[in-house]
């Protein structure tokens, strides 16, 4: 037969500071496992929600991010005429050859803290061929004038950035004439302009990527094929959703590991404190024990039972960690992509995943503490206790 | 300290839990430790930089090179003693999960420059002879097993093909922020092989008096306002520094996680201290009735806990500055010259002075403010 619940809860209640301090314990733990994981997470979904399954990024083969790349006017227009291209209502390919560079800009609250900005001069299909990317306000550049769009996290964090504004690099003004919004991806961090505008001001008349379309987003493999085996030009054709995935790989896995070694040191420190109130609870409730075996419960309920009110103290801990850790879902942070040597700004993000697991993590803290003292208990021999 | 064994004996009565505090104490500072050489370490180099060395960069951007010819104008310019030159290479080595730096110097000039890197004497000659040899640092001989003379083949990633190298030569940092894990090799190969190109992706300008180096700064920028390619010049230790404000929020990050450890565990150490306290009521009522004072109680609670914080500290932060230092650590490259510091070493042991405090206080008040008679009649 189980030993009622309520008796447990009456324990804790019993000595309700040890109680609070080693449930305070556990949520410090599991509010930082999941503050740890959500600033993880909010990096790599940043660059996952880049790339569109739909499109194909073009690079000079061997280039392993944009920045390194180069590919000729030649092989744009190759490109362009491919049968694999999807066209627009207008009947042109949806193809976006890139001028991609970095700018180093000085923030808003402190202009000597430079961050490497990513600048990306487009054709006018790219507003088509990236399809999370929506103008929010004003209007789009002109084709021939020096005017540029801002992804709207680059806005509170540099200035002159309002639209109507001019910001100035690469030795020119250049009017802001609207803002952009990308579905929380990488786009949000970029300054985005005309190709033909940033080409004579940076690095001369080369693109760094070309972007296109699929006609048939399973024809992914004839496409690369197709473009790889082509002699006249050579390149690495890379499903752009995976690209930008690729580009996390190496900052989201250090904070994925930095999250769980922290994370694990700390809940070993928190499983002894939870060992300790466990075996002090048991000390100090022998007696009690003892009566429960009296009359006639199992040394089985008595370990169910000591483990279910380590659970419960460690459960109580986990919805505390939980809601600690809410508020910092959505803060924005930036920090370089070293894989692109960029800075990037992206949002923490606290799933519903992430939560239910920081509860079962305190739980499994609160059962690996409780077990062995619960071992104990069980195991009380009934008439020395008694005594 | 003649109760010190009174303080041991009571720590030793419940062993366990005695064990299960200090090491919880000890991972605390472990990880504090281990936090906070995380922003030592980018914080020192952010701050290396020598004195009299300036850096010029193209003011458009980190990625723009700047054209060769400049060397001679600048060389000639009051105030400057020599000047070097380096572009970034970007190769990779075998699946290239293993990032490094590599890139191309003007062998001479650079080292010259560079007193911190040290090579043996038959080995610089050596790598100064060879137009294909390679500079290579201490840690990539042990990661990769290349061994001198042997050949290594770099992938280029911006500047493309197989790129061959022959390891002339090793160098040993004097200063950790230079990183042991860089790769490098001769401007002039380097420049052949891309089609005399011509060009510089930065600029190190050695001046005679470091006092200057604003003034010699803005010259340079000024003489080449109005070309094609100006250039951004600032001290070595504003363009180190560029690079440490790229991580944007980590310090703040690794503060906070920091903060969180300690408080963590200081909750566990105060739930312990509480249960041997109540645990020994009656025996501090007996103490008290033979004599004991009030302020001799305080001070013996104080102490256990002080034993508890102080043994777990000394563990733990000794722990941690062992450990780095025995396996060589530096974060795959990311933090070169990975030490705990002797400040760091010292803000610990405040922190478990603090935790002695926060966790003895409560107990020890009760200790020393328990009435008698009420006490001694829970003794049995």
């Amino acid at each position: 037969m189980k030993i009622p619940i309520l008796y447990n809860v009456r324990s804790m209640l019993q000595r309700p500071y040890s109680t609070a301090l080693t449930a305070l314990g556990i949520a410090l733990v599991v509010a930082v496992f999941i503050g740890m994981l959500a600033l993880a997470n909010g990096f790599r979904v940043a660059l996952a929600r880049t790339g569109s399954n739909g499109n194909v990024l073009v690079l000079r083969k061997g280039a392993d991010s944009e920045l390194s790349s180069g590919v000729g006017r030649d092989v744009a227009s190759m490109i362009a005429a491919s049968p694999h291209v999807a066209t627009g209502p207008d009947g042109r390919p949806l193809v976006s050859p890139e001028v991609y560079v970095l700018v180093p800009m000085g923030k808003v609250f402190d202009t000597t803290k430079m961050a490497n900005v990513v600048v990306r001069g487009v054709s006018d299909q790219a507003w088509i061929v990236r399809s999370n990317v929506r103008v929010v306000d004003g209007q789009r550049p002109a084709s021939g004038r020096a005017e540029i769009c801002l992804g709207e996290r680059l806005v509170a964090r540099f200035p002159h950035t309002g639209i109507g504004q001019t910001m100035h690099f690469a030795g020119r003004d250049w009017t802001v004439t609207c803002h952009f919004t990308a579905a929380g991806s990488a786009f949000e961090s970029e300054v985005w302009g005309e190709n033909e505008q940033f080409m004579p001001v940076f690095r001369g008349d080369v693109f760094q990527s070309i972007t296109f379309r699929l006609k048939d987003p399973a024809a992914f493999e004839d496409a690369r094929r197709s473009l790889q085996d082509d002699k006249r030009m050579t390149v690495d054709a890379h499903r752009e959703s995976e690209f930008y995935a690729q580009q996390s790989q190496l900052l989201g896995r250090i904070l994925a590991i930095l999250a769980w070694t922290i994370t694990s040191i700390m809940a070993v420190g928190a499983v002894f404190g939870a060992v300790n109130t466990m075996y002090a609870a048991i000390a100090a409730r022998q007696p009690e024990i003892a009566v429960l075996m009296t009359i006639g419960f199992k040394p089985g309920s008595v370990l169910t039972s000591f483990l279910a009110e380590s659970g419960l103290i460690a459960a109580i801990g986990g919805i505390i960690g939980c809601l600690l850790a809410l508020p910092i879902n959505g803060l924005v942070t930036s920090t370089t992509n070293w894989a692109s040597f960029s800075e990037i700004a992206f949002s923490f993000r606290v799933t519903p995943l992430l939560l239910l697991n920081g509860f079962l993590f305190a739980v499994v803290m609160g059962l690996i503490g409780g077990f062995f003292p619960a071992w104990r208990a069980a195991r009380l021999r009934v008439v020395q206790a008694l005594r | 300290m003649k109760y010190l064994p009174l303080v041991l004996a009571n720590l030793g009565r419940h062993k366990r839990r005695t064990i299960l505090t200090i090491a919880s104490v000890a991972l605390a500072l472990f990880l504090f430790a281990s936090l906070r050489t995380v922003v030592t370490t980018l914080d020192a180099g952010s701050r290396f930089g020598g004195a009299r060395r300036l850096v010029a960069l193209n003011a458009t951007g980190l990625v723009f090179p700047l054209p060769l010819a400049y060397a001679n104008r600048i060389k000639a310019m009051p105030g400057v003693h020599s000047v070097s030159w380096a572009n970034w290479f970007g190769g990779r080595y075998g699946d290239g999960k293993r990032f490094f730096a590599n890139f191309a110097v003007d062998p001479v000039s650079y080292l010259a420059m560079y007193p911190e890197i040290v090579i043996p004497p038959d080995q610089k000659q050596a790598f100064l002879q060879d137009r294909t040899g390679a500079l290579i640092g201490k840690r990539l001989l042990s990661e990769f097993g290349w061994k001198l003379g042997q050949n290594v083949t770099l992938q280029g990633t911006i500047f493309p093909g197989d790129w061959t190298f022959t390891v002339r030569a090793i160098y040993t940092p004097t200063d950790p922020a230079i990183g042991d894990d860089v790769l490098i090799f001769h401007h002039e190969y380097f420049d052949e092989r891309i089609g005399r190109a011509g060009i510089a992706g930065w600029y190190i300008v050695e001046i005679d008096d470091p006092s200057h180096s604003p003034a010699i700064a803005k010259e340079i920028d000024d003489a080449f306002r109005n070309s094609s390619s100006p250039t951004k010049t600032g001290t070595e230790r504003e363009f180190q520094a560029s690079f440490a404000t790229m991580w944007g929020n980590v310090s703040l990050l690794m503060g906070t996680i920091g903060l969180a450890v300690v408080f963590a565990i200081l909750l566990v150490t105060a739930n312990a201290m509480m249960m041997s306290a109540r645990e020994r009521t009656g025996e501090v009522a007996v103490l008290k009735t033979i004599g004991f004072s009030d302020r001799l109680l305080f001070g013996l609670v104080m102490l256990e806990a002080g034993v508890l914080a102080l043994t777990g500290a000394f563990l733990g932060l000794g722990g941690a500055k062992l450990l780095y230092k025995a396996t060589n650590f530096n974060a795959a490259g990311f933090l070169p010259g990975f030490n705990v510091t002797a400040a760091t070493l010292v803000l610990g042991a405040a922190v478990a002075v603090v935790l002695m405090l926060a966790s003895g206080l409560v107990p020890a008040l009760r200790a020393a403010r328990l009435p008698i008679v009420q006490a001694l009649r829970h003794v049995e």
